[in-house]
């Protein structure tokens, strides 16, 4: 009787040199370790990078090349390392289901997070797929986050370095897609990706983490959304609950549930919050803060990793989180209705201010992400 | 992994003999501007490698060759030998050509790559490829002498795999590199015709008659020459050699894979496939996976696959047109290339 072949580190039951390891590369410190880590082990390394828009556009340079340093970057370390880097150009997917969503999104009074979309679609749809048909067994990416495996399959968990978590951000990563991921930084902290840099000597140990939305790196990304929508920021009112005119505004666009700053609305006893913003009469609604107070979550687009969810009843007791920099709530969830299982409401145990739609509710039980959705909408219970 | 090189038209092996050549002139003190001894025993290399591309495009007069860095150089200097003629390249050229000059109009080819040629060009400077690079389509440049204000012809892919007749051509200039056929990268000559005023693009000295300013690239020029007199010698060796391997590639293409120009007069070496549904892009990754190496289009800096002007200009869909892939053999091309050739593109196309 033969022994079974022992697992390699990434849970597969090949030698690492015939195990085809597909790395999402981004140029930037963390995707870069990944590769040189699986590179490390002995692994058949291909890297990858997306092309996701133009560069010289996006900075209003005109003339500039079509790529950013980024791709250069990845490239650099792929080539010192010695293994196979392609570029996906993903523009056109990119525009259509990131950009464009992303200003419609935000035309719609929402709080749009694209770098979810981005994980959603041209990612862990598309780069996947590529990923499948150069015959790589995993994709790998530099993710803080961790996947294991569990009695029922496998499973995404918090990272355990708490600072640098992204769970939240991966919530819409589906059974299927998880089940050929891989995020070895998850168990690890910055600090020890940032050794690991310097000691496979990688040019891009020092760079900077990438703070703003990739493709509005001025951060305005209000004219981002003039340009894409030409005549869609109208100047409009700012009004109390009632109604009565408060001041002005150029375009819903720049305003987000929850905002304070930046109203330019004085006269008021207590601070003035955006609390609702209307698309239709093109008027931002503010109030006070306990204007706010939300308790139910209703979520669209349901992605479901954890048990079955139980569509009366008690609903799961869960933890979950409403923006990315929140601390986890406790909760119920509970779907909607068996013939829309897609959809769900959270209860919140206690209400939160500021739920913005557009962003996501993402559910975890402790540590382990159980799902999401993207908030349609939120309401108050009477009497709380 | 064995890997198969079967992108030759990209550039091809140097000839051993012009590397050991070479590398014995590398180890030679002297600028061949210089009047003491050094210099002139640089010059006289220079010259004797002027004679020698000549030969290889039956130019008559060694002096007409001007020595540059590049064939993409050579081409811009044509674009710029007239700027008071309305620059019209072909809608296929390379983009060394296309790119030359901003204010370049380019010339309609037809659903076979062939230039246009329907309208008044007497005061246009026309540029023309002789042979297509990613098609290998040999344009008939009989259509344009003596119709043009002025006859550029890029002869980059042409020289080295079919012959290459300069006043038979009827041409004012004609662009060369070496090491499409066996020499350096990094050395290119513009080829005028006799008497022809060719201003610099490059200035701040006297070499090359005052044509091109700069120091000689004396082992690179060596090298140059080396690589053409051999390529003339061995035009129809080389010639018959690729065009058996290329035959027999397109003789055992899986079901549905189309060969553009295959009816036109082509260079004898290169294929360019298209492989509906298979998206280019893709299959340059898993043919590079596989050890196969091959091109598409022409590659941005960054690696990103640019969809390609020579078959849109044709009129191929751009569904299609992104699915193509060249295979260009070279002297070096084995059975054994061949062989990896066809099981990748079946594998490809399956």
């Amino acid at each position: 009787m033969t022994e079974p072949m022992a697992l390699n580190s990434l849970g597969i039951d090949k030698d690492p040199s015939q195990t085809r390891v597909v790395v999402a590369m981004s140029g930037g410190v963390d995707s870069s370790v990944v590769a040189a880590l699986m590179h490390e082990q002995g692994y058949d390394v291909v890297g990858l990078t997306m092309q996701l828009y133009d560069h010289g556009e996006a900075l209003m340079k005109k003339g500039a090349c079509c790529a950013g340093q980024d791709i250069y970057d990845a490239r650099r370390v792929a080539d010192e390392l010695g293994f196979p880097h392609y570029v996906l150009d993903y523009e056109s997917r990119f525009q259509d289901a990131v950009i464009n969503d992303f200003a419609d999104s935000y035309l719609r009074g929402e709080t749009p997070i694209p770098c979810i979309r981005c994980n959603q679609t041209v990612k862990f749809r598309d780069m996947l797929a590529t990923a499948e048909e150069l015959e790589g067994d995993v994709l790998v990416t530099g993710h803080y986050v961790q996947r294991l495996e569990g009695p029922a399959g496998s499973e995404l968990h918090r990272a355990v370095d708490p600072g640098k978590d992204q769970s939240y951000f991966l919530f819409a990563t589906t059974q299927a897609q998880l089940d050929r991921l891989r995020f070895p930084l998850g168990g690890q902290s910055k600090e020890q990706t940032r050794r690991q840099a310097e000691r496979f000597g990688l040019a891009v140990a020092d760079k900077p983490d990438s703070q703003d939305i990739c493709f509005v790196p001025d951060g305005d990304y209000a004219s981002l959304v003039a340009r894409l929508r030409p005549g869609a920021l109208e100047p409009g009112d700012i009004v109390d609950l009632d109604g009565k005119v408060l001041g002005g505004h150029q375009g819903i666009v720049g305003y987000t549930i929850g905002q304070r700053r930046g109203l330019n609305i004085g006269g008021s006893a207590e601070p003035l919050y955006v609390v609702r913003l209307e698309p239709a009469s093109n008027r931002v609604i503010v109030g006070p803060k306990s204007a706010l107070a939300r308790s139910l979550v209703y979520v669209k687009e349901l992605n479901w990793l954890g048990p079955a969810l139980p569509a009366d009843g008690e609903g799961l007791a869960v933890t979950v989180k409403l923006r990315s920099a929140q601390a986890p709530q406790a909760a119920l969830i509970r779907s909607l209705s068996a013939q829309t299982p897609d959809r769900a409401v959270i209860e919140l145990l206690e209400p939160a201010f500021g739920i913005a739609p557009g962003q996501a509710a993402v559910v975890y039980d402790g540590e382990r992400v159980l799902g999401g959705g993207w908030i349609e909408g939120a309401e108050q219970v009477a009497g709380q | 992994m064995t890997r198969h090189y079967l992108d030759h038209n990209a550039t091809t092996d140097i000839r051993p003999e012009v590397i050991a050549r070479m590398a014995e002139v590398m180890g030679r003190l002297g600028n061949a501007s210089a009047l003491h001894s050094y210099g002139r025993a640089a010059k006289a290399l220079v010259e004797a490698a002027r004679e020698q591309v000549a030969a290889l495009v039956g130019a008559p007069r060694a002096q007409d060759v001007i020595f540059t860095a590049s064939g993409t150089e050579a081409n811009n200097m044509a674009a710029w030998a007239r700027p008071d003629l309305t620059y019209r390249p072909s809608a296929v050229e390379h983009v060394a050509a296309l790119q030359a000059r901003g204010d370049a109009q380019p010339l309609a080819v037809d659903s076979r790559g062939g230039v246009q040629v329907s309208e008044d060009l007497s005061s246009a400077l026309v540029a023309c490829q002789l042979a297509n690079n990613e098609t290998g389509i040999v344009q008939d440049l009989s259509l344009l002498a003596g119709k043009t204000g002025y006859l550029h012809v890029d002869a980059v892919q042409a020289a080295g795999k079919i012959a290459v007749d300069m006043p038979a051509l009827a041409a004012d200039s004609l662009a060369l590199s070496a090491h499409k056929f066996g020499g350096p990268q990094g050395v290119g000559a513009l080829v005028i015709r006799p008497g022809l005023d060719m201003p610099a693009l490059i200035h701040g000295g006297g070499q090359e008659r005052r044509r091109r300013a700069g120091t000689e690239n004396v082992a690179g020029i060596v090298g140059f020459g080396l690589a053409a007199e051999l390529a003339l010698r061995d035009l129809e060796a080389t010639a018959a050699h690729t065009r058996k391997l290329r035959d027999a590639l397109e003789a055992s293409l899986p079901d549905g894979v189309q060969v553009v120009g295959r009816e036109q007069p082509r260079l004898p070496n290169t294929a360019c496939l298209l492989l509906p549904g298979k998206n280019a892009s893709l299959s340059l990754m898993k043919a590079d996976l596989a050890g196969v190496a091959l091109s598409s289009g022409s590659a941005c800096s960054s690696g990103k696959v640019a969809a390609s002007h020579v078959l849109a200009a044709m009129g191929i869909a751009p569904d299609l047109a992104e699915t193509a892939l060249r295979i260009s053999f070279g002297r070096s091309s084995s059975q054994a290339d061949l062989e990896a050739a066809q099981a990748l593109l079946a594998k490809l196309a399956a």
